[in-house]
């Protein structure tokens, strides 16, 4: 995981050709986890791919976020017709296979790291809207609501400042899945051939891979790996913040 | 007792100091099912009226309309709800926002879910003072340490960096009264603000808040349904029953006279500690029925509950009629009128 800050390890393009092609890890010292079919330093590849891949993760996510939880807060919180059409929006958007449609959106734009983040984006907002939605619906209906209302407070004041905070702690846990769905969809998308090609991922170095599968399977097999543990990480870390900010828990502690 | 000549007058006279709150026919129902029915009272400046009633009678129904914060699906009607001058059922929502919490305020009775639980109390205090009065955050956080002691929290300096979950009951309850009369509000509607707490600590709320009536001059609509709150703390007294007032007058008159057949069923439903009758072990009487029984089509609506109905309590709900220059009660079996002639009526 902290790989992704050791950028400086490798400095220098990833996509240079170093060495001479196909070395097998441990073969030479310089490039411990060896070198692709291009004479492309794995290790490298895999350092820099973090970055690629936790970025678009996080744009992705944040994209996601501020769409989603505006649309769940205005709905939850209004109710009424706005509830109705911004819940129809949020399930238009929900039947269409999150793969499919990211894949639709990249394929009509140009494949590059800031139009993947929002093809996910876009296509990852209704988990978020639904579950601040969700929250909103019962939160709205609390008493310290009731008394902001008392208080002479705006809507906005109270959406913002007296429930969304409110929200968060489920929130953070969802979005933190979401980092790692988001990685898994841009590791498809760059496996398809769809990601941006001026950027080593994780999953072009798979798909790169593929072609020597049978004698160098390590090529595929690493990034794979390593797809694999980010993602796992990242659901740990959701499970973690689950425990750390549950509400029960919090006020037990306290 | 006193059976003065009587007005049939339909509304209560408005008293001789101008009043602060003057409402005229608030009803409000809930999906077609009335909670309040066609109600009218009113409040001076600096006085304490307390409305008094079972639960369901529609007491909370009416503090929510008085503030505009019925929920969506509840719909109100009102001839008019006048506030110093100012028609509350014909102010812009904007408007209305600028009142509530500076000119009218209210307390909860769940001071365990009324503050936010991610705030410090401190900062829930001085968001009121700021959002109504121009003020920095430092000239803020003076005023919430000066309120706090005002409402009596021991170590306010410190206790502005705490959060609701690690004060007790009666603590929350002061922070809530804190945030209420914060901006000095010419109204405080208190609805139920003890019910939540214990014995001891409901005391001392209630101390507050009538120092705080006194200290900051402001009425108070007292919201209760315990007896005992309202023979110590109420200046008047308005007695509702099923939606409708059936009785209103000042506190001591009540406790003193009550015209009212619900009112006397209250009265004798509670322990009277004066005559020892609590050593007898007697049973207290009881108002026969329970609040569902009194769905009455037409009629008063206590009348299916009532040992003393007449017929023409079956047909016709009985307007509130004055009985002496503060006394109103809303029954024709006490208050000889038009239908009824005059039936003085000598209660057991």
């Amino acid at each position: 995981m902290l790989a992704l800050t050791a950028g400086w390890l490798y400095p220098g393009d990833p996509l240079d050709m170093v060495a001479q092609p196909l070395l097998w890890p441990g073969q030479d010292a310089a490039y411990p986890l060896g070198t692709d079919s291009m004479g492309r330093d794995v290790a490298a590849g895999l350092a820099h791919g973090s970055r690629v891949s936790l970025m678009i993760g996080i744009y992705a996510t944040s994209i996601g976020l501020v769409l989603g939880a505006l649309v769940g807060a205005v709905g939850g919180y209004f109710g009424g017709y706005i509830d109705d059409m911004l819940v129809r929006l949020t399930e238009l958007f929900q039947t269409v296979p999150t793969f499919l449609f990211a894949i639709v959106v990249v394929a009509i734009t140009a494949p590059s790291s800031a139009t993947i983040s929002l093809a996910i984006g876009l296509a990852s907002w209704p988990t978020i809207a639904r579950l601040v939605r969700a929250l909103f619906r019962s939160l709205r209906e609390t008493d310290f609501v009731l008394a902001a209302h008392s208080l002479g407070y705006s809507h906005t004041r109270i959406i913002f400042h007296e429930i969304l905070p409110n929200t968060l702690p489920s929130v953070i846990v969802s979005t933190s899945m979401m980092v790692a769905h988001a990685i898994l969809i841009e590791a498809s998308l760059s496996f398809l051939g769809m990601g941006d090609p001026n950027a080593v991922t994780w999953g072009t170095m798979i798909n790169n891979g593929r072609d020597t599968l049978r004698t160098e399977w390590f090529l595929a097999a690493l990034p794979g790996i390593a797809i694999s543990l980010l993602v796992l990480s990242l659901n740990l870390v959701g499970d973690a913040l689950n425990d750390v900010l549950n509400p029960r828990l919090s006020i037990r502690e306290a | 007792m006193t059976t003065s000549p009587l007005l049939a007058y339909p509304l209560p006279v408005p008293p001789a100091a101008p009043a602060l709150l003057e409402v005229r026919g608030l009803s409000v129902a809930f999906a077609g099912h009335a909670a309040v029915h066609d109600l009218d009272f009113s409040i001076t400046r600096g006085e304490t009226l307390a409305l008094v009633g079972e639960s369901g009678c529609g007491k909370s129904a009416t503090a929510l309309a008085l503030m505009r914060l019925l929920p969506v699906e509840a719909c109100m009607q009102a001839a008019h709800i006048r506030f110093d001058g100012q028609d509350l059922t014909r102010l812009s929502e904007r408007d209305m926002r600028e009142l509530r919490g500076k000119r009218i305020s209210m307390i909860f009775q769940e001071p365990m879910s009324s503050l936010n639980p991610l705030l410090s109390i401190g900062d829930q205090i001085s968001e009121v003072l700021r959002r109504h009065e121009a003020m920095s955050r430092r000239q803020a956080r003076n005023r919430v340490v000066e309120l706090l002691d005002l409402v009596r929290v021991p170590n306010a300096q410190e206790r502005y960096d705490t959060y609701p979950h690690q004060l007790s009951g009666g603590m929350r309850q002061r922070v809530m009264i804190a945030m209420a009369v914060a901006c000095g509000p010419e109204l405080l509607i208190a609805d139920e603000p003890t019910t939540a707490l214990d014995v001891t600590i409901q005391a001392q709320v209630l101390e507050l808040l009538d120092s705080l009536r006194r200290q900051l001059s402001m009425a108070v609509l007292l919201i209760t349904h315990d007896l005992g709150v309202v023979a110590h703390w109420a200046n008047r007294v308005a007695v509702m029953y099923a939606g409708r007032l059936v009785e209103q007058s000042d506190a001591d008159t009540l406790f003193a006279d009550p015209r009212h057949p619900y009112a006397r069923g209250l009265l004798d439903a509670t322990v009277k500690l004066d005559s020892g009758q609590h050593y007898l072990n007697s049973r207290l009487r009881e108002i026969p029925g329970s609040i569902e029984s009194a769905r009455s089509a037409r009629g008063c609506a206590f009348a299916p509950r009532c040992a003393h109905a007449i017929d023409t309590c079956l047909h016709a709900v009985p307007a509130l009629v004055q009985l002496s220059a503060s006394h109103y009660a809303a029954c024709p079996v006490v208050t000889p009128n038009a239908q009824g002639g005059g039936h003085a009526l000598a209660f057991g």
